[in-house]
């Protein structure tokens, strides 16, 4: 097949992605989006002709709207738009979550912080306020004191961009030192890890170690339902354990899987191009280079 | 530096000296620095050359 991947940084997980899809022979069009002109009525010649394009814009911005771009130039995109659109926002996240009935924590939205600090009061300490665009757990506070409460919705208020006035505050899990991360494709997981971290944020991108981690069949099936909420796609799934039970806090869209890879036997990109080619087959022809 | 088959050499545009990098880099590929840990990005291949990488944004992400 011919591939399309848009791109800005090619880390190892585009690296593994490419030398999988070269191996089999596909041909790959590597689209630098911080080079691309999109036209509206004209459409950009780089997608002529192909027959998937793999959205890896690590800019949540450009992702949403290239991703757009290719639906509109009628060129085959993964993840879909609706899918980046919901992934890329920790707020349509969590409906989406919460409207398919799959358990994720207890979230208010508050759009001024006395408002806010009502959420955070009615959820009492401690508490997590996070951005809602962002990732790697950045700029995440978990909230003690009404002290601290107060201290972090002023800096927001007064320092930040305005996404920052749109408060997302989150009942804490009190989860076993680690969460879980599953990659799937359409709901299939493909492989799944912990990440475990002495510090409350988990994310293997803040240095938590990482471990292979075996999926039981609720699991498996949460994952399905997670995938399908957010309107599928290659996703990462992040859950917590908790006394009820898993909760799935967020879907993440352009999912990173160096850290996954390492951690299991499975050949991770080897089944997303495997994902690849069964998503690109009904709409083209299988052609070798 | 040890020269092998299934290595190129570039210079590091910040330290100017010459870093390691495998044979088969690419455009666009974010390369570290081993010494300094700096992130440097593959801009072309004939000659090989290396830029400063972008600067993290606050939107960028899984
Ligand atoms: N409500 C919460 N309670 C406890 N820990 C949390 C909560 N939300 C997130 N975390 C921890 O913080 C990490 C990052 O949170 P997440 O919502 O996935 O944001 P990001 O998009 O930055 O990865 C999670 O992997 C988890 O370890
Ligand atoms: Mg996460």
């Amino acid at each position: 097949m011919n591939v399309g991947i848009l791109y800005s940084r090619i880390r190892k997980d585009e690296k593994l992605l490419l030398t999988e899809l070269r191996e089999r022979d596909h041909d790959v069009e590597k689209i630098d989006v911080r080079k691309l002109r999109l036209g509206v009525s004209t459409p950009n010649e780089r997608f002529d002709g192909l027959d998937l394009v793999v959205d890896r814009c690590l800019a949540t911005s450009r992702s949403l709207y290239a991703t757009r771009f290719c639906e509109s130039y009628g060129v085959p995109v993964v993840n879909s738009h609706e899918t980046a659109s919901i992934c890329a926002d920790k707020v349509q996240n969590s409906l989406a979550l919460e409207e398919a009935g799959v358990p994720t924590p207890a979230t208010t939205v508050a759009f001024t912080k006395e408002a806010a600090l009502e959420a955070i009061e009615a959820f009492g300490y401690p508490c997590v306020l996070k951005p809602v665009v962002g990732s790697w757990g950045r700029l995440m506070a978990k909230i003690d004191s009404r002290d601290a409460a107060e201290a972090i919705l002023e800096h927001k208020a007064t320092l930040g961009h305005y996404e920052h006035k749109v408060f997302y505050v989150q009942e804490f899990v009190e989860k076993p030192g680690r969460d879980i991360r599953v990659v799937a494709t359409d709901g299939e997981p493909v492989a799944a890890m912990v990440r475990s971290s002495d510090h409350w944020i988990t994310n293997a991108a803040k240095g938590a170690e990482t471990d292979v981690f075996e999926l039981d069949a609720e699991l498996e099936e949460l994952v399905s339902r997670a995938s399908d909420a957010v309107g599928g796609g290659l996703l990462g799934i992040d859950l917590m354990e908790s006394d009820g039970g898993y909760t799935v806090h967020e879907v993440n869209h352009t999912v990173e899987f160096k850290a996954l890879d390492s951690a299991v036997d499975v050949d991770v990109a080897a089944a997303v191009v495997d994902w690849l080619e069964r998503t690109a087959e009904p709409d083209s022809v299988e052609v070798s280079a | 530096m040890t020269e092998d088959t299934d290595s190129v050499v570039a210079e590091d545009p910040i330290t100017g000296e010459e870093i390691e990098l495998p044979a088969d880099v690419e455009i666009g590929e974010i390369v570290d620095n081993p010494v300094t840990g700096a992130e440097l990005e593959v801009v072309s291949l004939d000659p090989l050359t290396l830029e400063e990488a972008p600067e993290l944004e606050e939107d960028w992400g899984e």
